[in-house]
């Protein structure tokens, strides 16, 4: 089955070249791009099966024995992380083509947007699936440059502004990891992981320190970890809604997955632990802090984001075995919900005609349907019982407190405030935006009629905003409510998904599993 | 294995102005940082690998062969190196072409945090203000001026 491994990238890729030369016929590459995304969505899902049946799944590119060519490696965490990842990409098309149609193709130039994405979507599943340092590092480049192409799409002033912040930090973080790559090499002479196993442990305990630490830095900045994290929540709210969605969802997990990698297979021992479950705390109570300060959906859920992001280095710093179960539970969940609420966010956008919160009023008796699609990933990411937001938290401070450290308690009370406060930052937009009195010229469902005479009432707060009043397509529903029931799914299969991230945890700290799957007869 | 150390000089001083290059405001100056930057840890992974001969087989004794691993890696960061360089130029372009100039612009919520602190409305201090009564304001607005003014010399510097 290991010719399903390289599927993944190779397939998202033609589909990018075929969509590239269908440029004038959008019809076409729609559905070129739902066939490639629903076709890696089965996929992944056969590789989770194969590798939780089988152990990882291995390929050498180009038939190049290990060490000296690549390899591409299927194992638990990856096989999980893509099929999340391929299902969260495959609805945020859907969402973005029922936009697009929506708009009449004003706002985003489609051509270049099927491409793009398909091209994005490669790269994220390279770098799962990648065992080499280097095309770990190449996977993040493929997904940076399609995503710098994404967040300046149409090249407004307000999407160049943040676009540029964005590049440049991305590049600075590049050369940082391909520094780090290039210290890595000069002083073990490979770049393949499995291999590193070895050699790193026989290199001097300070510089594996700071190969750890250049590491860390540069996956750090990708994964927006607290001190690092500044460029996240200026530069995504001003993409489009389907762009931000899926940025939110999947690139900082990219730089969670990159860390979790390196930190258990490469530096194992926990030297880091203390910075890690420090920057956590830092990441989950400031970022909070900042989202409680905002009055516009999108901003707040981008720290929303960030403050996440917390809890995962939170499981990862713990080094224990249910820390990094919950943690990888969590970034399934989060993937998921906070693609999720962006999503709702755009349908907030379309039908309220902004995001800023002082500008909403009354849009749950207004439009229940979407105030229902809001409601429940909402109380999901702020962790109510018994959605799977809930049982993640759950898992991570149990782990906290069998740790029993000064450091693992903090990490614990910042842990429940962080909660707390995500309630009352989510509370506070569903008062603004659902529970208020409507405005006057906002038209509830049934009066849709009305939407034509109020058009142009309000002007869009940021580009891609529809009027107020505007109908909600039905292909932009049925993705966000797909993903909403998938959100429902993962608490009610929360048990199995549990053991799965729980085997995944238990392979990642014992490390030979994936050793042994590179290198069958021992490692060179 | 020792390094050459003329390169880690080399790739030191590349860093070094790429990095301060970084620190500008001008985007071009900016893409000049990279570029210097991207060079340096080019340089740094050749210095990687062993020197010698071309590494090919019946040219070069295997024992003299330079290790080719680290160019070919050089070769796919030069391509990423080349293809960023021409989307910041394209991004400096059409800045240019928005504002007239490609300078990097404050973040929306610095602007924001810098406007209300020249206006003396730090967020949350309405409340205060209400408590305290009206004789504290024009103290207090005195204040904010300078500190507004440090802010923007510290930008524009």
């Amino acid at each position: 089955m290991t010719y399903l491994v390289p599927l993944p990238v190779v397939m998202p890729l033609l589909g990018a070249a075929l969509t590239l030369l269908l440029l004038g016929r959008p019809h076409a590459q729609r559905w070129v791009s739902l066939t490639v995304l629903t076709a890696t969505v089965a996929v992944s899902a056969a590789l989770l099966v194969q590798s939780s049946l089988h152990g990882p799944l291995v390929v050498e590119v180009g038939g190049w024995v290990a060490p000296l060519g690549i390899v591409l490696v299927a194992d638990q965490l990856a096989a999980l992380m893509l099929v999340v990842s391929a299902a969260v990409t495959l609805c945020v098309l859907v969402y973005s083509i029922g936009q697009g149609m929506a708009d009449g193709h004003e706002e985003t130039p489609l051509s270049v947007y099927h491409p793009t994405y398909l091209v994005l979507t490669a790269g994220v599943c390279n770098a799962f699936l990648s065992g080499d340092l280097f095309n770990l590092y190449v996977g993040f480049e493929i997904l940076l440059v399609a995503s710098y192409v994404l967040l300046t799409l149409g090249s407004t002033e307000n999407r160049i502004r943040a676009g540029t912040t964005y590049v440049v930090v991305s590049l600075l973080s590049s050369v940082i990891f391909l520094i780090a790559i290039g210290l890595v090499y000069a002083s073990t002479g490979t770049l393949n992981l499995a291999q590193l196993v070895e050699r790193l442990d026989t290199l001097p305990d300070d510089l594996r320190l700071v190969l750890q630490g250049m590491l860390l830095l540069a996956f750090g900045i990708k994964a927006a970890v607290f001190p690092l994290s500044a460029w996240l929540p200026d530069s995504y709210p001003t993409a489009p809604a389907p762009v931000t969605a899926v940025f939110a969802g999947l690139l900082t997990k990219v730089g969670v997955y990159a860390i979790i990698r390196t930190e258990t297979l490469l530096f194992p021992g926990g030297r880091t632990a203390t910075l890690l479950l420090v920057t956590a705390v830092l990441t989950m109570v400031v970022g909070i802090l900042g989202a409680v300060a905002q009055s516009d959906i999108k901003r707040l859920l981008s720290f929303t984001l960030i403050s996440h992001i917390g809890y995962m280095l939170f499981g990862v710093g713990l080094t224990s075995s249910l820390g990094l179960s919950a943690a990888i539970f969590y970034v399934v969940h989060h993937i998921t919900i906070q693609t999720t609420l962006f999503l709702a966010a755009g349908l907030v956008e379309r039908r309220g005609g902004s995001t800023a919160l002082d500008r909403l009023g009354g849009l749950a008796r207004l439009s229940p349907l979407l105030a229902v699609l809001f409601f429940v990933p909402a109380l999901n990411l702020a962790g109510i019982p018994p959605f799977s937001g809930f049982l993640g938290k759950l898992g991570l401070i149990q782990a906290g407190v069998d740790d029993g450290g000064v450091l693992a308690w903090i990490l614990v009370a910042g842990g429940l405030i962080t909660s707390l406060l995500t309630l009352y930052a989510i509370a506070r937009v569903w008062n603004l935006a659902f529970w208020r009195t409507p405005h006057a010229d906002m038209p509830a469902d049934d009066d849709a009629e009305q939407a034509a005479r109020t058009e142009g009432a309000v002007e869009p707060d940021r580009g891609g905003g529809g009027q107020p009043g505007a109908v909600l397509p039905k292909l932009m529903i049925a993705p966000t409510l797909a993903l909403v029931v998938l959100g429902l799914v993962l608490t009610v299969v929360a048990g199995p998904l549990f053991d799965l991230s729980t085997d995944a945890a238990d392979d990642l700290l014992r490390r030979t599993p994936y050793v042994d799957a590179v290198f069958p007869g021992g490692a060179p | 294995m020792s390094a050459n150390l003329t390169y880690v000089i080399v790739v030191g001083v590349l860093v070094a102005a790429g990095v301060t290059l970084l620190l500008e405001r001008s985007l071009t100056r900016v893409l000049m940082g990279v570029i210097l930057l991207g060079n340096g840890a080019n340089l740094l992974l050749l210095t990687g690998g062993r020197a010698g001969g071309a590494p090919i087989v019946g040219t070069t004794d295997p024992e003299q062969m330079s290790d080719p691993l680290p160019q070919a890696m050089i070769l796919t960061a030069i391509v990423i190196t080349l293809g960023m360089t021409a989307f910041l130029l394209a991004l400096a372009y059409r800045s240019w072409h928005l504002n007239g100039h490609d300078e990097v612009q404050d973040d929306v919520e610095d602007r924001r945090i810098m406007d209300l602190a020249i206006r003396d409305e730090g967020p949350g201090t309405a409340d205060i203000e209400g408590g305290t009564g009206d004789g504290d304001d024009d103290e207090s607005a005195s204040d904010a001026r300078p500190v507004a003014n440090v802010v923007e010399a510290g930008r524009a510097g």
